[in-house]
């Protein structure tokens, strides 16, 4: 049992995750007849708060309760890892992207997320407004103009051959691309990198 | 709360990306097998570091090949199910013929996408790892969350002036 522990804290390999990911398909449209998707877990959370009588979240959400539990057991799953299957070892960040990283002003390369972001003293600074404010806001404005995320296009849509879902993903990577290479250094600069 | 406000059958929206097609509505403890599944959703997103920031820098700065072996897997092991469900004309566990919508294209497809990719670079999640960051203790991602949840809001509520 102790190996087993031990075994499963150790990060897992891509063809380990990539196929449990993509068994999500199968189980959900076996167990329920569901679609695999996860940015509508946000329309139905403003559907049942903040409605405010526009259409577009005029609808039956609590038939799809199921998605927003769905979010909550990624939630409580992230929990679960974290406190009782901790990979003990540091994170392993690719060379080239550390360089390229210290670059842009980062030092902290030590946990699954920078640390010098992620964290509450920077909430009402200007990374604050950056990572959190405008990179969320555009998470989710984009991803409900775009009718789906990485789950609903790029796995759930391709993996039913949609080509609607391929176009969309490859416009997913345009924007990180974009982002990654072009905007996020002076974005960076700005913030007080 | 919503209260007085007309009751579809379902969401309006053919291009919502998790349409429920059940005609048979989960109740009370069925609905924890959604749950679990999530559970199992986290864990992987945890375990193989999909939630980490500096992976979604590697894949878009193509230092790693982690993020494309992950998302190709996905999608081949997602290819392989819905053939086999279709093609062995498999049911779900209600006795239902399983149903798969179909996505229309829109322009909202290119012009959304390139949009949330823009953002997926800034936060280093799309909204799957957001909620298992969360859970994983990094509590500052309910900011992201609540200004995710305002973009939804802001898209939905001007949804008309947007070219689609």
């Amino acid at each position: 049992m102790n190996q087993f522990i031990e075994w499963i804290s150790q990060p897992w390999p891509w063809y380990v995750a990539g196929p449990m990911i993509g068994l999500t398909v199968p189980a959900l449209l076996i167990l329920g007849n569901k679609a695999f998707g996860i940015s509508s877990s946000l329309r139905h959370i403003c559907a049942a708060c903040v409605p405010a009588g526009i259409p577009f979240f005029t609808y039956n959400w609590k038939k799809e309760i199921w998605n927003l539990l769905f979010v909550l057991g990624t939630a409580i799953g992230g929990f679960i890892a974290v406190n009782f299957l901790a990979n003990p070892d540091t994170i392993v960040i690719s060379e080239a992207t550390q360089t390229d990283l210290k670059a842009l002003g980062l030092t902290n390369f030590s946990d699954l997320m920078p640390l010098e972001i992620f964290n509450w003293d920077t909430v009402f600074t200007g990374k604050g407004v950056l990572f959190f404010v405008i990179g969320g806001f555009l998470v989710g404005f984009g991803t409900r103009y775009a009718g789906g995320c990485t789950s609903g296009h790029a796995i759930m849509g391709i993996s039913a051959l949609q080509w609607p879902s391929l176009v969309a993903t490859i416009f997913f990577m345009l924007g990180g691309f974009f982002m990654t290479h072009v905007l996020l250094e002076p974005l960076m600069k700005v913030v007080g990198f | 709360m919503a209260t007085n406000q007309t009751k579809m059958d379902s969401v309006a929206d053919p291009n919502c990306v998790a349409p429920n097609s059940s005609q048979t509505q989960d109740k009370g403890l069925a609905l924890l097998k959604y749950v679990l599944i999530g559970v199992v959703f986290g864990i992987v997103f945890v375990k193989a570091e999909i939630i980490s920031w500096f992976r979604i820098q590697e894949m878009f700065r193509f230092q790693s090949f982690h993020m494309y072996g992950v998302i190709g897997s996905a999608i081949v092991t997602g290819i392989i199910s819905i053939q086999l469900i279709k093609r062995l004309n498999i049911k779900s566990i209600h006795g239902e013929t399983i149903n798969i919508p179909t996505k229309v294209f829109k322009k909202g497809q290119l012009i959304g996408g390139f949009i949330f990719g823009l953002g997926w670079a800034i936060t280093g999640a799309c909204p799957g790892p957001l909620f298992a960051q969360i859970g994983s203790g990094y509590t500052v991602v309910l900011v992201t969350l609540l200004s995710a949840l305002a973009g939804t809001w802001v898209y939905g509520r001007f949804e008309k002036y947007f070219p689609n």
